[in-house]
Order: structure tokens, then sequence, then C-alpha cells
């Protein structure tokens, strides 16, 4: 009986969330799919509210080739397996084009559903390099660049313009900070200047003083570190504490206010990589304009990525004139578009023409942008 | 060799050491007397540091400054673990005893969640900034590469602690009364201990060790978020059944074996196996004495 | 009365003081601005002053359940007498059967896929119930052997372009291995100790994989895993989840039918006798170590094998997909539904895994109504929502009632 009432309320459970789908095949349907919920929410809402509002304005004009917009959104917490389920949803739900995923590893699950149900993807966040450069999903694009650019322009701006000669590489083991580190060792080695050490540190330890006096002792003039700003705070407190004068050069994870407020005086003189500043164009103005009216409060972390990455879609299907994907993904590739992030199209690997990076340097407590 | 920088990793493996040792003490304390293992001390080592945060900040906006704050900081931070931990005694704990042994250790479980998300919706996901407010010695200077100011706060507010809790334990009527509950329960009640009041009492004693240790960890490293005393709270553990869980003197060398090891591991080798090597070598020790270092083996009679 | 008025008022009034720097300070350290929330305190005060009632009436509850037990009163509730009746409980199970067959012709691939998640949660469950359940080996690192199955498959096809038919079995096999390999080193401790033992098994994994690249391709994980495949047919999307669905079905159907049969074995008897009492055991002549081995093997054998299938699902796996939370999850699928009983295990999984999956809306406050369920259901329902049905015999002279189960 109870297996019976167990099963039954399920299925109950199961039919109330059964979307009715197909009936309306009159409208563009943009899958919008992230972490909505949980610790790392903060950086899937922003994205998610700028498809709202960037579709918001579309259908106020009238629509994608005379149909209006409809947007489905999905949570998945960045879990690659709800990520998964998430993309399923959405093949079925009968999604033309998806904005999302923003965690590598969950965008990296969902985008073999993808490729299979032949979907063009559009992540504004998800940074791991293998995503374009692997080859392996025609269907993916992206409006931010990936990490081997920054660990690229971290190393190149350390070595010309702060003159490193011993550098020590240290990451925080995660998805994003170790390949940081792994391009930046590549490449120091390529330029052919010595990397004394190579490893990773637990997050969230008590402290890293053994390590931060391993890259005393061995001479380190530098430390590239690969990971978050919890971590990277921690560092440089101790580096500082310790009298370790050496450089602290860091990636986009890093340069985050947090860093400021919790390292303090010990943060000054770091560097590290992020998307170029971008608020003096109209278009990105205008962007952030319309959150602020909508929401009374400032965009999050990637807002103008997705509001791009929107735009970018959304043109492309106008376009193409229709929701084919051969069609769509070819748009992508030649038709440029006016964005926030900038003037852009995406080459044959899906990364973004016209999105860059720059180097940022603590200076009396606000990141500057370096020439 | 170089004896300089042995010197460096001997200190932060001790002062890291010193604080796996407070937290530790509280596992070690109620294990001993109640044969639980306390899930969610890590917790309340993280709600400790979390209300000195807190009082802080508040502090620091109107007006106080300084060492005042540092006091009333951790003044108002130990209160507040002490009453966590007694009702978390009370409310997850009391109700299940004499029931099977797994129950109350999930019921631990569970309550370390809850705490955990509690902190998180209560205030933030984020990291928050713990003000500095251990103040550089300018006498410390020389041989602050070796050995910081902090550092040397922590070490000497953790010696005071462990004297005290010695003296407690050795000395006065209560620290008799508990150890007479730990070496038999139901023997001590029938002398007239009022054993309840007994655990009550080792759980706030164990909460109060850990949110010193918190509130010294917060102000050194400078950070706190919901989620910090769950890995403090499982390499404390570990330390606590390293040395033999139950035996005081047994955590604070636990304690100090994984902060030396750690600290010696990420300074001479490499800092990837960290971790790995902690569990490795709680094996290794486990295999050569099943009850800890310092543990007694209790004989089972039939 | 006014006693009890007297004493809901201070625990209400305590509970104001224990939250109140938590729930109604907040202070914002960067613009140095403090934020108080004084409508928590009210709040606070009258959920404090409820629950505090809904406690003493609960308590007072399970005491007089506690009391009808020893005095041999029926306290089965009407659905656990359901159960009990056998002739009832097959034809339950002949409709749970077919239910289960036609389930993806009824609803759709996301259903189905969701659906396959909560059925794989069912065989971790039913794979750790053999350890903790039965045997009484508390494990909390149990994710492991789930990764070491998810990780096998994932490089045996990615390097030697095995199928997922031949990975299955190795996939367990190796599972059991590590089972083996973990239960060595802790055959003498003492049920406290595999708490951290395992739980430090857990981690060891995860930082293994995160760290030994050339094998595992660390934090980014490995990706493009092939589904499985059925005389190298071309499937769709829809086509292979709903063919997963079936493997798990399959799957799920055969570790019901082998834990069951194993539970009442000569070794599953024996698991038990060393889940009540380990020395009158091994007086009895039962040897320790096969029994606690064995039960470590085969509970990670499950697990092994379900691992394969999860990888074969996802087609993604990396290291932060097997985390201490997973383990906490699986555990609680366990204890939830009902230590040692599997229909309780089961429940328990559809429970916890479906549930967050349908009310996404609460899912900020899943965690803390998880844990608090925890402890809860631990006090007031030590024995789950589905008791193991232990057999009881009684003399027939003592009470009027003949042997019955309870």
């Amino acid at each position: 009986m109870k297996k019976v009432g167990a099963f039954l309320a399920t299925a109950i459970l199961a039919l109330c969330v059964l979307v009715p789908g197909g009936a309306m095949a009159d409208t563009i349907k943009l899958g919008v799919a992230g972490p909505h919920s949980g610790d790392l929410a903060p950086y899937g809402i922003p994205t998610m509210r700028a498809a709202q509002l960037v579709v918001k304005e579309v259908n106020e004009r009238g629509g994608v080739l005379g149909k209006q917009v409809e947007l489905l959104i999905q949570d998945e917490q960045c879990d690659p397996n709800i990520a998964t389920n998430v993309a399923t949803r959405l093949v079925t739900d009968g999604a033309h084009v998806v904005l999302g995923h923003i965690c590598s590893g969950a965008t990296r699950a969902a985008l073999g559903i993808y490729r299979e149900a032949k979907i063009p993807v559009m992540s504004p966040s998800a940074t791991n390099p293998p995503l374009t450069q692997s080859g392996e999903y025609p269907n993916f694009f992206r409006t931010i660049a990936s990490d081997d650019m920054q660990a690229k322009l971290a190393v190149d701006y350390a070595i010309d313009k702060l003159g490193v000669k011993k550098v020590a590489v240290l990451h925080d083991r995660g998805d994003y900070g170790r390949g940081f580190a792994e391009f930046a060792k590549q490449r120091l080695d390529e330029k052919g200047v010595e990397v004394v050490m190579f490893e990773g540190i637990t997050p969230g330890a008590m402290d890293y003083s053994s390590v931060v006096q391993r890259v005393r002792r061995e001479n380190a003039d530098s430390l590239i570190f690969g990971g978050y700003h919890p971590e990277a705070s921690k560092l440089v407190t101790q580096l500082e504490r310790r009298r370790v004068d050496a450089v602290f050069i860091s990636d986009d994870g890093v340069k985050d206010d947090s860093f400021l407020n919790v390292a303090g005086t010990a943060a000054e003189g770091a560097y590290m990589t992020g998307p170029k500043d971008l608020s003096a164009l109209p278009l990105n103005q205008a962007a952030v304009q319309s959150f602020r009216d909508a929401y009374g409060a400032e965009p999050g972390a990637f807002f103008q990525e997705g509001y791009a990455a929107t735009q970018a879609l959304l043109n492309a299907i106008e376009k193409a004139g229709s929701t084919d994907y051969d069609a769509v993904v070819n748009a992508l590739r030649t038709q440029y578009v006016e964005t926030p992030v900038g003037n852009i199209k995406f080459d044959e690997k899906g990364d973004a023409e016209g999105v860059g990076f720059s180097v940022f340097k603590v200076e009396n407590g606000a990141f500057v942008e370096m020439q | 060799m170089d004896i300089e920088y042995f010197l460096e990793l001997f200190f932060s493996g001790l002062t890291r050491g010193s604080i796996y040792a407070l937290i530790a003490l509280g596992y070690t304390m109620v294990y001993g007397i109640i044969q639980l293992i306390n899930f969610a001390h890590g917790e309340i080592y993280m709600i400790g540091a979390f209300v000195a945060l807190i009082v802080a900040g508040v502090c620091t906006i109107y007006g106080l400054s300084g060492f005042a704050i540092l006091v009333l900081a951790a003044a108002i931070a130990i209160i507040y673990a002490a009453a966590y931990g007694y009702t978390l005694e009370k409310i997850a704990y009391r109700p299940l005893r004499g029931s099977p042994r797994l129950s109350p250790l999930i019921s631990a479980i569970g309550m370390s969640i809850f705490l955990q998300n509690y902190v998180l919706l209560a205030q933030t996901p984020d990291f928050l900034p713990f003000p500095r407010l251990i103040p550089s010695f300018a006498f410390m200077d020389p041989v602050a590469h070796i050995i910081g100011s902090p550092e040397l706060v922590i070490l000497i507010t953790t010696l005071i602690t462990m004297v005290l809790l010695t003296l407690l334990i050795k000395k006065s009527r209560v620290g008799k009364a508990m150890r007479a509950t730990q070496q038999d329960l139901s023997m001590a009640r029938l002398v007239g201990i009022n054993v309840d009041r007994v655990i009550s009492l080792t759980f706030v004693i164990g909460s109060v060790l850990a949110a010193i240790g918190g509130v010294l960890v917060a102000s050194y490293i400078g950070q706190v978020n919901f989620y910090i005393g769950f890995l403090a709270g499982v390499k404390a553990f570990t330390a606590a059944v390293l040395g033999g869980i139950g035996s005081i003197p047994g955590a604070v060398l636990g304690g100090l074996i994984i902060g030396w090891s750690e600290s010696f591991a990420a300074g001479y080798f490499s800092s990837d196996y960290e971790d790995v090597l902690t569990f490795v070598l709680l094996v290794v020790i486990l295999i050569v004495r099943p009850a800890g270092i310092l543990g007694k083996v209790r004989k089972q009679k039939v | 009365m006014v006693r009890e008025l007297k004493q809901s008022l201070l625990i209400s009034l305590w509970f104001v003081f224990l939250t109140f720097p938590l729930l109604v300070v907040r202070v914002n350290t960067i613009e140095n601005v403090v934020v108080w929330r004084w409508g928590n305190i009210l709040w606070v005060a009258i959920g404090a002053f409820v629950l505090s009632y809904c406690w003493r009436y609960m308590l007072a509850r399970r005491k007089r359940q506690t009391r009808k037990a020893e005095e041999g009163v029926d306290t089965r509730g009407p659905l656990q007498a359901a159960l009990d009746n056998v002739q009832l409980r097959n034809r339950a199970m002949a409709v749970l059967l077919v239910l289960a067959a036609i389930f993806p012709l009824v609803f759709d691939t996301y259903q189905t896929s969701i659906m396959v998640t909560a059925l794989i949660f069912v065989v971790l469950g039913l794979g750790l119930n053999i350890g903790v359940g039965l045997a009484g080996l508390l494990d909390l690192g149990y994710v492991a052997f789930f990764g070491v199955g998810a990780y096998t498959y994932a490089i045996l096809n990615a390097n030697f372009d095995l199928g997922f038919w031949m990975v299955l079995p190795i996939g367990g096999v190796l599972g059991c291995l590590f089972g083996v390999l973990l239960g060595f080193p802790i055959l003498r401790l003492r049920g406290d100790y595999l708490a951290i033992v395992t739980l430090g098994f857990g981690m060891i994994f995860k930082v293994v994989m995160e760290n030994w690249k050339t094998l595992s391709k660390g934090p980014s994980g490995i990706a493009n895993i092939d589904r499985p495949g059925l005389f190298g047919l071309e499937m769709t999307l829809e086509q292979s989840t709903v063919f997963i669905y079936y493997i798990i079905v399959a799957l799920v159907i055969l570790t019901i039918i082998v834990t069951n049969r194993l539970k009442n074995s000569r070794v599953g008897r024996a698991w038990i006798a060393l889940r009540e009492d380990e020395v009158a055991c091994v007086a009895m002549g039962i040897d320790m170590a096969r029994t606690k081995l064995s039960a470590y093997a085969l509970g990670a054998f499950w697990a092994g094998m379900v691992g394969v299938v999860f990888a074969a699902k996802t087609t993604f796996i990396n290291p932060a997909g097997f985390t201490f939370m997973q383990s906490a999850i699986i555990l609680s699928i366990v204890v939830l539904g009902g230590m040692g009983s599997i229909l309780g295990v089961i429940l328990g999984a559809f429970i916890l895994v479906l549930l967050p999956e349908y009310l996404r809306a609460f899912s900020e406050y899943r965690m803390l109504v998880f844990g608090a369920a925890m402890t809860l259901m631990m006090i007031f329902r030590p024995q789950g929502l589905i008791s193991n049905l232990r057999q009881i015999y009684q003399y027939k002279g003592s009470k009027d009632k003949t042997a019955h189960d309870g």
C-alpha cells in the first residue's frame, strides 16, 4: 500500500511540474541555464536578468522575425549532473538556442546533449579553453576570453613589464585555478623563465604560511596564483606578514572587491587580469542603466557578457532568417553585432573576436587598469 | 639543513597544531564521557568566529578601538559558543541517550549541516573580512619572518588555556566529577554526581575552547565564512583520534603532530598531497595502535 | 498548564538570545553599516514558543510508544501493518513493476532522466545499506566507491575504447577491490573510528583524482564518455535516455533481489549479528574479518557498478562531483528510509532526490531543512520511515498473541 502511495505521490508531483510543451510553435525559445540558487547563484542570476531585459526590449520592438521570444529558465546550481538533466529538459521543451551554462564543468557536461540536438549554445562565463579549442563542440560560442589568453597576458606582462626571473606558480586545485596555473607555466617555459615551484594548495585550509615560506626559500621574485579571492587574500596577507617581497600576480577570479576588503593593505601592488574596462561604451552604459532601472541595484558578475550573448544569439536568428541550426551558426560566425562588450562576431572555434582582457593593479585600494 | 628555515616551518606547524589541539580537546572530552563524536563541533568553532566578527564589526562602527574590541569580541564569542554548545546537547543529543550508537552520530551530522546553512542564510555565503585585532609588537620585528606577533599571541593564549583546563580537571570539584563520569557513568550517578550536569558542562567547556580557537584563527587569517568549520573540524577530529580519543594529552599531541606534519610536508616536499598525508598518517598509526597514540585500550568483558 | 507556558516562554527567550547576533545584526564591514533586522526576533520568539510545545508533545508521545512497545502492544501504524501483509505486498510489487516499465512511455525525456538519477541513488542507498544498515559499519566515504566506478568507465572508455557492457562488471569488481583495500586497515577499529577513516578515504579519493592528471585529467574532468550501446545501434538522445532508464531499472531490481537474498543468507545473518554485538558474535564462532570485509566489498560492488551507469548517463565526470556532501546524502537516504529496510531505502532515495528537483523554489532552504530533518528523524523516528521487519519469535504461552513481526 505504502509503496503504491509513495509512487502515486511521486507521479502526481511529476505531473504537476510537467510543462505543456510543443503546442506553441510561433515563439522563438531561448533557454537560459545557470546557477540561480546555492552558493554560486551570484554568478548565474545577473546573466538570467540580462536575458530577461534584452528579451523584454526585443519583444516590445516586435520580436525576432515577427515572433515573440520566450524564455525557458532553468537552474542547475553548477552541478554537472543537474546540468545534464536541465539540458535534456531544454531540448525536450524545444529550445532553439541556449544562453549558458555559467560554470565550465556544467557547460562541458551539458554541451554533448545540445550538440546532438543541434542547438547553438553561448556562455557568458565559461572560460575553460578546450571548450572552444578542442573543436569538439561546433555548437558552442562564448562572449568571454578563455583562460589561456588570460594566462598568456599575465605572464607576458610579468616578463616584459615587471621583469620577473624566478616564478612560483600556485593554484587552488580547482578546474579554473589549475587551468590558469598550467597555462601560465607553459608560457613561462616557452619564454625560458624559471618556474621554481608548481603546486596546489588546499582551499579553505587554516593558513598557507609553510607554502609562503617555501616561496621565500626558493628566492622567487613573483608568485602567480590561479584561483579565487578567499585563498588569494590569505596568500597576500601572509606574504606581507612574512616579509616576502614577491610580486603577486593572479587572475580574473581574484579581481573582486572582496579581495580588496579582506586583504586590505596587503593587496596593494598585486596584479591581476580581468575583462577590459568597457564602462565608457554607450551600449554598455545603456545596459547597466536598464538594469538599475529594473532592479534598483548594480548588476553583478558577467552581466555585460550575458547581455551581449543574448543580443548576439537573437541577432543571429534575425540575420539567418530562421532558427535552422546551420543558418544560425553561420550567422554567428559572419555577422558583426553591436553589444555592451564591443562590436563582436565569432571565429571558427566559437571564441568572440573583439573581446579582450587587461592587466589591473591594486593601487590605493582600487583596481587600476594598466596600459 | 638550513636551521632558520626549519625553525620557520616548526613555528608555523606549532601555531597550526595548537589551534587543531584547541578544537580537538572539545571532541575528545565529549567522546571520553558519552562516546559520541560531536560532528557539529567544527560548526561551534565557526559560530564563535562569526559572533566575534559581528561584535568586532559593530564595535568598530560605534567607535571603539584596538585591544578593547578584541577582549569584548572574544568574551561574547565565548559566551555564545558555550550557549550554542549547551543547546546543541540539550536538543540533539540528550533525547538520544541510550539509543543505538549510530543514531546520535547521524543526529550530529544533521546538526552540522543545519548550523552551516543557518549561518549561510542568516548572514552571507561570502567571505567577510575580520578586523586585524592582534597588534604588531615592535620587539618581534627582528624575528618576524620566523614567528610573527599573531603567532606568538596564539601560542601564548593556547598555552594559558591548556594550563587552566588541566587545573580545572585535576584540581577542582567539577573536574573530579568529570573524571569520575568518564570512568564509569552509572557508577558516578550512584555516588551522587549529577551526570546530566557534568555532560552539559563538558559541552560548554569544549565549546569555549573551540570559540577561543575560532577567534584566534579569524583574527590571524582575517576572513570568515560559514564553511570554515568543516575542514578545521575534520582536521581536529583526526587529531583527536590520532592522539587517542578520550585522552586530553592525546588531543594536544595529535594536534601538534598533524600541524607539524602538514607544515614540514608543505615546506620540504609539496603541498599537493597535504590532506592525503594527514589521513595516511592516521591509518598507519591506527594500524599500529588501534586506540591512538595515548588512548587506553579498554578491555571488553563478556 | 502554567508551568508549561512558563517553560515555553523561557525557551522562546533563550532562542531569541541565541539567534540575536546572527539573525538580527548584519555588519557590512565594507561600508561600515550595521543593519538591525529586528523583525526576525519576533519570528524566532513565536517559532520557538510554538515549537517547544510540539517538542514536548512529541517527546511525550515517543515515551508512550516505547512503553507500549515494551508491553508488547502492536505499535505499527496502518501502513506498516499493510506492508507486513505478504499478499498485499506482492500485489503492490506487481503494480510498481508495471508502472516502472511504462514510465518512459508516459513521461518525457526530462522526467525519465530525473528518474534515472533517482534510481542511481536507490542503488547507492541499497549498497550502503549492506554496510551501515545490516552490518552496522559506518561509512562516511562511500562516494569514493561510486567515483571508482565512474572513473573506471571514463578512463577505460577514453583510453582503450572499452564499451559500457564490458566495463560494467569491471567497475563493480574494482569497487569491490577498493572496498577490501579500505576494509583491511580498519578491521581492528571500533565503530566510531571508522567514521573518520572512511571520511578520510573519501577525501583522499577526491584529492588523488584532482592531482593525478595523467590518469584522471585532473579537476577539469573527463568529457565525451560514450553512452551505453545496443548492438552498435545509433541512438538519439531520447532513445538512449530511455535505454539507460531500463538499464538502471534492471540494475535496481537485481540489487533488490540480491540484497534481499543476502539479508537472509548465512553471511547476512552474520552481519546482523555483528551489528548487534561484536563480542558475542565472535564468541559464537563467526569469522569477524571475513564478515566485515565481505560487507565492505559487497557494498562497494554496487557503488562501483552504478558509478559506471552514472558516468555513461552524464557523459562527463569531474572530482567535484564526489564530495563528502554526496556521502552524507547517501547515508541519510539509508537512515531516513530506515536502516536495514530495502523498501525504506528506496523511499528515502525518492524523497531526497526527487523532492529538491521538484521543489526548486525552496532550494535555498533545502539543506537547512535537510539537516534538521536528519536530527529530528533520529529523535522521533529512529527506525526510519519504514522500519526494518524484524523477526521476533515469542513463546506461545507467554501472551495471548502468537508470533508476529514487529
